[in-house]
């Protein structure tokens, strides 16, 4: 079966930024992407879970894209603007896709 | 003072107030005890539709009259103010950073609603009526002390960042705040004859919902306080424990000086000494990213939630008891 090459960028971003990164990743030509709750961790601004949470300031999700390589640059772009000034990790990882006109 | 502790330890004795108690405990002894994330939203969401339709339908009994304009406008001036009181506060007190005195003092002129609804449950509990638009009070009040949040970011010359369109709506059209509002405007439409078709749901088993999510938000409080002890300095405690006393003076001066009943002038004292750590902490997170969460949820979550719950609320409600007592 042929195999296509992919970057998957997976960025971890407070909960209340999902919409702003979403709108910037389908602003910047992303044709796709998987949101995953996050169920606790720990960082530079301490430890936190999801258990019991009321409030979707504490929360995080994780946003996850696969692009053609020639995109990384403009997904990249989006996102860092606006991960930036906010708590959140965004890595990128070589991948194999099947359908490549699907990214 | 004897007649103060023996209201306060009469308050302290409900299985509201205990429940939250326990949660703190069960954190603090590192219990696996937990809710499920949807859980507590399902609880959270049932205890804002119930408070609010049953404020709804509490001005549906009694009329409007100027004082639900004034005490709008009250609550609208204190939620303005407080953010000031606080960042001076905070900032003589402790050496935090300029931002996170502005996120913090976001933090303390919005209103804690879960602290209102133990407030109000107590309230119910002792006989005592309050007006059914304090309600309303408490939603506007959740708001205006971002705006002060961030001219004092934007005054001390701190990089913060301008809220656009989208980050105004989620503040003003947050889920809590439309639910509130929602729940108190159908209570006001349907008065008691809607409140008939739906107390078997939103008035008997309130107090058992609450209770439960009392529990949770002990278990989180606890456990923020535990994860966060590294962060805590004493002016920080100091300000946590002050700072509610202070507003809630602020409070009483201004629920008497509107007229209102005992009951609202405790409910507005507990508006005014409470800190949000649900709108609020959404808010300032998209508005000063640079301050640090942790900081202020540990402040009005882990230690000034805590005190209001167990030590505030009976204080206040026999300070006015003793004030107010015909």
């Amino acid at each position: 079966m042929e195999m296509h090459k992919a970057k998957r960028v997976e960025i971890i971003i407070e909960a209340i930024m999902e919409r702003r990164l979403t709108d910037a990743l389908i602003g910047s030509g992303v044709t796709g992407y998987t949101v995953l709750p996050v169920s606790g961790g720990s960082g530079r601004s301490g430890q936190w879970t999801r258990e019991g949470q009321v409030s979707p300031a504490s929360g995080m999700v994780s946003v996850i894209c696969l692009v053609r390589p020639e995109r990384l640059d403009g997904l990249l772009h989006a996102a860092f603007s606006v991960v930036e000034r906010h708590i959140g990790v965004i890595d990128i990882t070589d991948a194999l896709v099947l359908r490549a006109e699907r990214f | 003072m004897n007649e103060i502790l023996t209201l306060a330890r009469e308050n302290l004795i409900s299985p509201i107030i205990l429940s939250f108690v326990l949660g703190l405990l069960a954190a603090w002894v590192r219990s696996d005890l937990s809710f499920p994330e949807a859980i507590a939203r399902g609880m959270a969401l049932y205890l804002l539709f119930a408070i609010g339709f049953k404020g709804g339908v509490g001005v549906a009994a009694h009329g409007t009259d100027a004082r639900l304009a004034a005490a709008l406008l009250a609550g609208i001036a204190l939620s303005l103010v407080l953010p000031l009181l606080a960042f001076a506060l905070l900032r003589s007190l402790s050496q935090v950073s300029i931002m996170d005195a502005a996120a913090v003092a976001g933090h303390y002129g919005s209103i804690s609603i879960v602290t209102f609804l133990t407030a109000s449950t107590l309230l119910t509990e002792r006989g005592v009526a309050a007006e059914g638009y304090m309600v309303a009070v408490a939603a506007a009040m959740e708001a205006p002390a971002i705006l002060s949040a961030l001219w004092l970011a934007a005054w001390r010359g701190e990089g913060a960042e301008k809220p656009d369109a989208k980050a105004w709506r989620e503040v003003l059209f947050n889920g809590s705040i439309v639910l509130l509002v929602g729940a108190f405007v159908i209570g006001w439409i349907t008065g008691k004859d809607g409140l008939a078709q739906i107390d078997s749901f939103i008035v008997s088993p309130f107090k058992g919902v609450l209770c439960l999510f009392l529990l949770d938000m002990g278990l989180i409080a606890g456990r923020g306080l535990l994860n966060s002890r590294g962060i805590l300095r004493p002016g920080l405690l100091v300000f946590a424990f002050l700072m509610p006393l202070v507003g809630a003076m602020l409070g009483l001066a201004a629920g008497l000086a509107l007229g209102l009943s005992q009951g609202g002038v405790a409910l507005m004292m507990v508006l005014c000494a409470s800190a949000s750590y649900i709108a609020a902490p959404a808010a300032m997170r998209v508005a000063l990213p640079q301050a640090n969460p942790a900081l202020s949820l540990t402040l009005s979550l882990g230690l000034t939630f805590p005190f209001n719950l167990i030590f505030g609320i009976p204080l206040y409600l026999a300070l006015t008891e003793l004030i107010m007592r015909p």
